[in-house]
């Protein structure tokens, strides 16, 4: 009788261990499906290979997996903890905006306080990460970081529409990094040389057709959260005639770091094709603007900055 | 109308990663002017492709993208005339030149039936050369046999064209859905075409 007490007492234990790992476990997916959606992961991944085109344009070992895989770790943390720190400080803009009110912070899935701290250990542990792989390195990233959450979102956002010159600045240092870090692995020393800062460049002029094409479309959440864009400090023309000014730019500068690095012709034709059609449709969008042309040039833009990265990274091989 | 799927994007997305592939490595060898118009040609091709993707098929009633796609054969067909038929390479060169502005003013000015028969004719002349100069080219041993593939995208290349040009005169061969449905794979058979004939030259 009393063994019969005794075995079920302990399976009634065994039940309530069970759950409460399982709701352990469901708890912690949960709050880690959370915390993917703080770093913006498309964004993030869109940056981080900018960074490992920048390390591979140095025409270091491809198989130097050590160090590749330390700087996509390292500009990974650093590049989420930005964008968690953003995401913290805009969280009452979040809030107003159609677009992100039910992001995890404005919904309530997460708090301020977790998420600063998320995004300081992020922060912390990528830049500290990026320091010890290699000093010059970790300054860049570090510089990265300090635009983007200090200069651009504390300082900035608010104030200005021309804030997005340095959300671009902040934008174009993950691929400077790489290419820091590539020149370090192959020499030993790492130096920020002309290509870096043209590759560079080039991200920070083609922020513009990314971010101007975004604030255009979602003209009325920026206006009702409060936030300058240049579609509402200027107009929708100038915004578009902007774009193009800099689509320009970006694929003149993108041209130069690539011909600097002495690609073959293939390469460069392939780049003159798809800046072509970046310019084509910024320019189509000035003489019939449409909303869904300027989403299109949105997302165009992305497909031309992706190719443009997996352009230099093959071609290094 | 039919929605793009995600297979299709799939199909599309190969298709633009083949034509970058040409650019880059599979007109290599050729006379400037060749090299130039492949690059013209595979670059519009894999444009077209990428606003496939991202406008969905609505893209093809834009008056514009009909006249940029008409490039495509056009351009081709020069680049094979440039290369094998150099002696009417300047005649051929003027009617291109012709061809693609009467394409461009008649889309813009003329009525729908001529706009349509200018389009006819221009695609028709490039389209048939595409078609038969590199299969007579084999034929005659003065290439590899695999050459002839460059025949084959070309045949592809009309049977997409006429598919798209009667569905414009409003008598279409195929329904509209039925020609969205194979137009993908079309254009993935043609470039393969294209791509693996000019490198078995």
């Amino acid at each position: 009788m009393r063994n019969t007490a005794g075995q079920s007492h302990r399976e009634n234990r065994m039940a309530t261990q069970r759950r409460t790992i399982d709701d352990t476990r469901k708890h912690l997916t949960a709050k880690l499906r959370l915390y993917w959606k703080l770093i913006k992961s498309l964004q993030t991944g869109l940056l981080l290979a900018t960074g490992v085109a920048g390390f591979m344009s140095a025409r270091c070992p491809a198989l130097d997996w050590r160090t590749l895989l330390g700087m996509s770790g390292s500009l990974f943390l650093a590049i989420s903890g930005s964008t968690v720190l953003n995401m913290w400080y805009d969280r009452d803009i979040d809030a107003k905006m159609l677009r992100t009110y039910w992001r995890p912070l404005p919904s309530g899935g997460v708090s301020p306080r977790e998420t600063v701290v998320l995004g300081l250990v992020l922060s912390i542990l990528g830049v500290g990460w990026a320091v010890a792989m290699q000093p010059l390195y970790g300054l860049v990233v570090f510089a990265g970081l300090f635009i983007d959450v200090v200069v651009y979102t504390i300082w900035l956002k608010r104030r200005t529409a021309w804030s997005i010159v340095w959300g671009g600045i902040s934008g174009g240092m993950p691929i400077l990094a790489g290419r820091v870090l590539g020149i370090a692995a192959l020499t030993g020393v790492g130096q920020i040389d002309l290509i870096g800062v043209l590759l560079s460049l080039g991200i920070l002029f083609w922020i513009p057709t990314h971010i101007m094409t975004f604030n255009m479309r979602y003209h009325d959440d920026y206006q009702t959260a409060g936030v300058p864009t240049f579609p509402l400090a200027y107009s929708f023309q100038m915004t578009r005639v902007t774009i193009a000014v800099s689509s320009l730019i970006a694929a003149l500068t993108m041209g130069g770091a690539v011909m600097l690095l002495g690609m073959t012709w293939g390469y460069l034709r392939l780049l003159a094709v798809l800046s072509t059609a970046l310019l084509l449709m910024a320019v189509y969008s000035v003489a019939r603007p449409s909303e869904k042309m300027n989403f299109g040039l949105f997302k165009y833009a992305s497909i031309y900055m992706l190719s443009l990265m997996l352009l230099l990274v093959l071609g290094a091989i | 109308m039919k929605k793009i799927s995600v297979l299709d994007r799939i199909v599309l997305l190969i298709v633009g990663v083949l034509a970058a592939y040409q650019i880059v490595v599979g007109i290599e060898g050729f006379c400037t002017l060749t090299v130039l118009c492949y690059t013209i040609a595979f670059g519009v091709l894999m444009f077209a492709a990428l606003l496939f993707i991202i406008f969905g098929f609505d893209i093809l009633d834009s008056k514009l993208v009909v006249i940029v796609a008409a490039t495509i054969p056009l351009i081709l067909s020069l680049a094979l005339i440039a290369e094998y038929l150099p002696s009417v390479r300047t005649v051929y060169m003027a009617f291109a030149v012709v061809g693609f502005g009467a394409l461009a003013v008649t889309r813009y000015t003329a009525s729908g039936a001529v706009a349509t028969v200018v389009l006819a004719t221009v695609h028709g002349i490039a389209g048939l050369l595409i078609f038969s100069l590199p299969i007579i080219i084999a034929v005659q041993g003065k290439t590899s046999p695999g050459f002839a593939l460059v025949g084959v995208g070309g045949a592809l290349i009309g049977t997409g064209g006429s598919l798209l040009l009667f569905l414009k005169l409003g008598r279409p061969i195929l329904s509209r859905d039925t020609i969205f449905t194979v137009l993908p794979v079309l254009l993935l058979f043609m470039t393969a075409a294209f791509v693996a004939g000019l490198a078995m030259r």
